[in-house]
């Protein structure tokens, strides 16, 4: 064992080196592999035309999410309905042909298990803490919630894994992300990521593995550990985590794909020794203050284009950095804001519950605390709730969330990636406002010329109800 | 991969910052089942303001591209790789990248060279009127005006760039190592052997 203390990342990392070049690039050992339709029909095509197997199918999980829609996927016989647009129909048939030829677990559309598949991978309890995650998503990064090394690839690096199982890296720099104290009232984990971007900005984590360290993070559920990992990419980082500890093993103890026995009773017992050590140094560290974490919302183009609920609109001239001048007066005239509005003053006329970042089930329990007894305003024309997977759905219906939404005047849809990202049909019109859980406000991200403000599911859901970006606090008191 | 020694030409002399992947190609483009044809979508909510470098004929079939801060941050999408290469691009210019769009670029024959910005300044100033090479060999980016700017490079995405090395083929080749590494591994974490077998 090696004496230097060492972080979590560097431990994880030690025990998935298969070896190191004399250029010093590792080949890494990938544990688990996620699959989804959209950046995978390439690889599995590469792997055709070379004539090249897949060497480890038992540690790779497929599952289509991007280009479902969200509406009813069977008709009232049972029957499989057909996917209008054409392109997304062959994108979602080859994903599912793919997996048959190259002998891939496939969780189909119609499958009770069906979801995201950063909800599906920990919901399976297939990413597990310490192993080297990988899928081609940026958004990957979630799994460094249950304390994996969890990074998003490219498409020829997908052919890689599935035709290797490893990767050729070389390692990124460590940055600690410190939170002192405690998140007040009404803020949430989707609050305090918004934050950190904001501080950090979305370069501010580039060529570093984050870990977010802190008491806040300790008492902090599974689900909403997901939800900061999810977006440490949009800091610029390519993995984000956070020690495993036993609300982890809590989560995934009894999960269809966790280990069992004396299995996991080992595994605990690694699991256990991987927390950064005492006396680790970290490449760079950034230090939050926990309770000067507002709800957060964006007001830019830019996940770093953060601002406390209570603010105003920026004026461009408050930024030091003329580049930043620039690109504030740029987002703001997409965004159609005025600077010195009031945030809580900017109407909105759809509202999006769900995505990787806050579809599971303590996000949509968020929403309906908020909404219950409470009817959507008239002025938002358009709302829904997107399940991150069928067993979030199903556990949200048995504890009658579901009447919640729809007695407040939203939908209530069927899991997959939705109004994240514009690949299917939920989109948000050009020149409207959507309040969305989601996690990046990129020009044209939800459609062409939709306007995107981040918000955590509690806010999206007051937003709903008064019809403009709102202080959560005022409504739950 | 077709080996990459020089890139020569014209630069579209972009320069904005914190250009993000969905910027580079839509989502909307990402339908495909195949890496062809993508360089139609590329950039294409830029391409909707008139005056914009990419429709520029001066910068037709440009073979370089010059960026600002953290080009390609956001999605991991390898498609904004491929409608680059689709548009003709070989090389980017910017003071800095996104680490999963720097590796996408480089698997897909794309050079991504960082410079500072006072250098990439510069090339914008150029790039204007006059063409522009990066030599990958020597490291260097010149102008015909005794510009010449050193850039750092991997040393092995450098030699598989110039000799078109096929990575997955290198990696093959190590196949002992792997099945050493799966041997040691089922012994310290036989935990992790289940994938996704459902548990007995």
């Amino acid at each position: 064992m090696a004496s230097r203390p060492r972080t979590l990342y560097e431990k994880i990392w030690d025990a998935h080196v298969v070896e190191t070049r004399d250029d010093g690039t590792a080949l890494l050992y990938i544990d688990r592999h996620l699959v989804h339709e959209v950046t995978s029909p390439q690889a599995f095509e590469g792997l055709r035309a070379a004539g090249r197997p897949v060497r480890r199918p038992d540690l790779t999980l497929a599952v289509p999410d991007h280009n479902l829609p969200t509406t009813a996927r069977l008709d009232t016989e049972g029957n499989r309905l057909p996917i209008a647009d054409a392109e997304s129909a062959a994108q979602l048939a080859a994903l599912e042909r793919n997996t048959a030829e190259f002998g891939i677990a496939y969780i189909g559309a119609t499958d009770a298990a069906q979801g995201i598949v950063h909800v599906v991978g920990p919901e399976q309890g297939f990413s597990l803490p310490g192993t080297t995650i990988v899928c081609g998503d940026s958004h990957t990064a979630s799994h460094g919630g249950v304390g994996a090394l969890a990074f998003g690839i490219g498409t020829s690096e997908v052919e890689h894994v599935l035709a290797t199982q490893t990767l050729l890296l070389r390692k990124s720099k460590s940055m600690e992300v410190r939170v002192e104290g405690q998140l007040g009232p009404g803020v949430t984990p989707k609050d305090l990521i918004l934050h950190i971007i904001g501080v950090i900005g979305t370069a501010g984590g580039t060529g570093h593995v984050i870990e977010y360290r802190g008491a806040v993070f300790e008492d902090m559920s599974v689900e909403g550990r997901l939800t900061v990992c999810n977006m440490s990419i949009e800091g610029g980082a390519r993995a984000g985590l956070i020690a495993p500890d036993e609300t982890v093993f809590a989560y995934l103890k009894d999960r269809p794909l966790a280990p069992e026995g004396e299995a996991w009773d080992r595994a605990t017992q690694w699991w256990r020794s991987l927390a950064t050590d005492a006396g680790a140094v970290f490449d760079k560290s950034v230090t939050i203050d926990a309770a000067a974490v507002q709800p957060t919302v964006t007001w830019g183009t830019s996940p770093e284009d953060v601002a406390p609920i209570g603010d105003k609109v920026p004026l461009p001239d408050s930024f030091a950095d003329p580049s930043k001048q620039e690109a504030a007066r740029k987002s703001l005239a997409y965004m159609g804001l005025e600077p010195g509005q009031k945030l809580s003053e900017v109407a909105i006329e759809n509202v999006f519950i769900g995505s990787c970042t806050n579809s599971r089930i303590e996000d949509l329990r968020a929403a309906a605390d908020v909404l219950r007894g409470r009817h959507k305003a008239a002025g938002v024309k358009w709302a829904i709730v997107v399940p991150g997977s069928g067993l979030v759905k199903a556990q949200a219906e048995a504890e009658g969330l579901d009447k919640v939404f729809i007695d407040a005047g939203l939908e209530w849809r069927e899991p997959g990636c939705s109004a994240c990202l514009a690949m299917n049909p939920d989109k948000v019109p050009a020149g409207e406002r959507c309040a969305s859980t989601s996690n990046r406000n990129f020009v044209g991200r939800q459609g062409p010329g939709a306007r995107t403000h981040l918000v955590s599911p509690a806010m999206a859901a007051a937003a709903a109800v008064t019809g403009k970006l709102t202080d959560v606090r005022e409504l739950i008191g | 991969m077709v080996p990459l020694r020089e890139v020569e030409g014209r630069a579209i002399p972009f320069g904005a910052k914190n250009v993000d992947t969905d910027v580079i190609i839509p989502a909307h483009w990402l339908k495909t089942v195949t890496r062809e044809g993508l360089g139609r979508g590329a950039f294409e909510t830029v391409r909707a303001e008139p005056g914009n470098v990419f429709d520029d004929p001066e910068f037709a079939s440009a073979p370089i591209l010059i960026a600002g801060d953290n080009f390609g941050c956001g999605s991991s999408r390898e498609h904004a790789a491929w409608a680059l290469g689709d548009m003709g691009v070989k090389a980017v210019i910017a003071p800095s990248f996104s680490d999963i769009f720097a590796g996408n670029a480089f698997k897909n024959g794309i050079l991504a060279v960082v410079l500072p910005q006072e250098q990439v300044d510069r090339l914008l100033e150029v790039a204007r009127t006059d063409p522009i090479s990066v030599d990958l060999e020597h490291q260097v980016v010149t102008t015909p005006f005794q510009d010449r700017f050193a850039f750092e490079l991997d040393p092995f995405r450098k030699a598989c760039l110039m000799d078109g090395l096929d990575e997955i083929g290198l990696t093959l080749a190590r196949d002992t190592a792997i099945n050493e590494y799966e041997r040691r591994q089922a012994r310290d974490m036989p935990w992790l052997a289940h994938g996704t077998e459902k548990a007995a």
